[in-house]
């Protein structure tokens, strides 16, 4: 469960980012977070896995209060949190197999099953045939897929992803947005910044919108809202 | 940490070696050129001590005995020597072996004094020495004192300009090696430094994906102690194969009795365990100094 209490964000640049977030997302949902750019969903999310922290406020992720997580304690936040960033943020020169295995090497994983569960999920994204390749030898999307993979490899309960289909063309998103219903279908939280008016018009799902800084709906089954 | 996980780093750091191509032949270049420069400095420092060390070695005293003194007080002045805490050996050398060790050292001129074996001239002696060459000076002035002694003869001057020269030498020669294996830290961690530099991106998405710190460090660990490992082997080829020349085809040519290499076994060997470990030490040093600026994510 995701539960933010008046949170407020500034950086140290100046810019107010949020200000007086109050959420609840309870485990097992499925939410879009939408909103002009720079209305401040990335940052949104990013608090969720502590890549940013809140300036004031009360964060709580599984039953973990975030302001009085210590700084060793981090990592074990984001194991439980699968992030799938915009640019992807894939290790350069690993392969796609060892992309997604580091994400089990790091909860201490046994060597056998970190085999078995990558070749699992490089299947549920269909990049088995893939899984020599390195990154720069992969599409957009593919690396997309590849990103997701290892979001989502060592089943976390929460699985975040900033513009997921941000850049790729219409089919690879449609498929990854299959991914994700399938995913969520197992119980785990979905929260996924975006800008497409068609995926969030189609599958209809929570909104939340975002807008300077505050939510300003928060609606079951929501629209996109906003004209492109 | 579990032994999966040691086993996990070990081969990711040798992994990451070669995934760095060019980055890491350049690391490996650094460490392999100051290396050779520390270890043949330190080829020729440790042996300029060894000498000096031989030539204190060398430094005895001879004391001449009183020529009226008969048996019973040489031998209570024999005693007397030995009872100086300071000492480490008393030999008695008869005159005949005093006549005959002048001699010796005078070689085709030394002939002409064989008349003097029917009537020496000379005096028995006492060759006396110290337990550290340092304490010649002291224990001569000890033995000055006693009775039957005629005259006390250890090269004063000499001994005394040898000492010093000798600590400057060695002072300067350290402050040599420190200096360039500082320099060698320097420049080898900061092309290390430059190698991660480039890797900054990587390791804030390990964190991201939920690496802990250690979990990151490790393998640059591993990675390090290799390009220093790799970086010292010609170094080491280069000054064994260098030692091994000199000590065989040169050393027999130089004729002081002062100037004697360090045996080629073990010093060739200690030599190499050496370098290899300023390789190692300045390898993990540099990468590991440099992960821990980019691990605050």
């Amino acid at each position: 469960m995701i539960l933010m209490k008046d949170i407020h964000k500034k950086y140290e640049n100046g810019v107010t980012a949020l200000q007086g977030v109050n959420v609840q997302i309870d485990q097992g949902e499925f939410v879009y977070i939408v909103g002009p750019s720079g209305a401040g969903k990335s940052t949104f999310v990013k608090l969720i896995y502590r890549e940013e922290k809140a300036t004031s406020g009360t964060i709580i992720i599984n039953n973990t209060n975030l302001s009085e997580l210590k700084e060793k304690d981090v990592p074990y936040l984001r194991r439980n949190v699968g992030v799938i960033f915009q640019d992807f943020k894939l290790l350069p020169k690993l392969t796609v197999y060892e992309n997604v295995a580091y994400a089990l090497e790091v909860i201490g994983e046994y060597p056998k099953v970190i085999r078995t569960k990558v070749m699992d999920v490089l299947e549920l994204v269909g990049l088995k045939n893939k899984a020599r390749f390195i990154p720069d030898e992969l599409s957009g999307g593919e690396q997309q897929r590849v990103s997701i993979a290892r979001a989502i490899v060592n089943q976390p309960k929460i699985v975040i992803a900033d513009e997921p289909t941000g850049n790729l063309d219409p089919e690879t998103s449609w498929g990854i947005m299959r991914t994700f219903e399938e995913i969520n279908s197992r119980g785990t939280t979905i929260i996924m910044a975006t800008h497409s008016q068609e995926i969030v018009n189609t599958i209809k799902k929570r909104v939340i919108a975002i807008e300077g800084g505050r939510i300003v709906r928060d609606q079951d089954r929501g629209e996109y809202g906003y004209e492109i | 940490m579990k032994f999966r996980n040691i086993k996990r780093h070990l081969r990711e750091g040798f992994k990451n070696v070669f995934r760095n191509g060019w980055m890491s032949v350049a690391s490996i270049a650094a460490v392999t050129v100051t290396l050779i420069l520390v270890g043949a400095f330190l080829a020729l420092m440790l042996n300029l001590n060894q000498m000096a060390e031989n030539i204190e070695e060398d430094v005895e005293i001879s004391v001449h005995i009183d020529r009226t003194a008969d048996d019973a007080q040489i031998k209570v002045l024999g005693k007397q020597i030995e009872q100086i805490d300071q000492v480490d050996t008393v030999v008695f050398s008869s005159k005949e072996d005093e006549l005959k060790n002048l001699i010796k050292s005078m070689g085709e001129e030394g002939k002409s004094w064989e008349l003097f074996e029917q009537d020496n001239p000379l005096s028995h002696a006492f060759i006396v020495r110290a337990k550290h060459p340092n304490e010649t000076e002291t224990v001569a002035s000890k033995i000055e004192t006693f009775d039957s002694v005629d005259e006390v003869i250890y090269g004063k001057d000499v001994v005394k300009r040898l000492f010093e020269f000798n600590k400057y030498a060695r002072t300067i020669g350290v402050v040599l090696i420190i200096g360039l294996v500082f320099t060698a830290i320097f420049l080898i961690s900061n092309t290390i430094k430059l190698t991660i530099m480039a890797r900054s991106r990587e390791i804030g998405i390990m964190k991201l994906v939920g690496a802990a710190n250690g979990f990151i460090r490790w393998p640059f660990f591993i990675e390090g102690m290799l390009l220093g490992v790799f970086g010292s082997l010609l170094p080491i080829a280069v000054i064994i194969g260098g030692y091994y020349y000199i000590d065989t085809n040169l050393s027999h040519q130089i004729t002081f009795s002062f100037v004697e290499l360090l045996p080629f076994n073990p010093f060739a060997w200690q030599l190499s365990l050496l370098i290899i470990s300023i390789g190692a030490f300045i390898g993990i040093w540099g990468s590991v100094m440099s992960v821990r600026k980019f691990l605050r994510v």
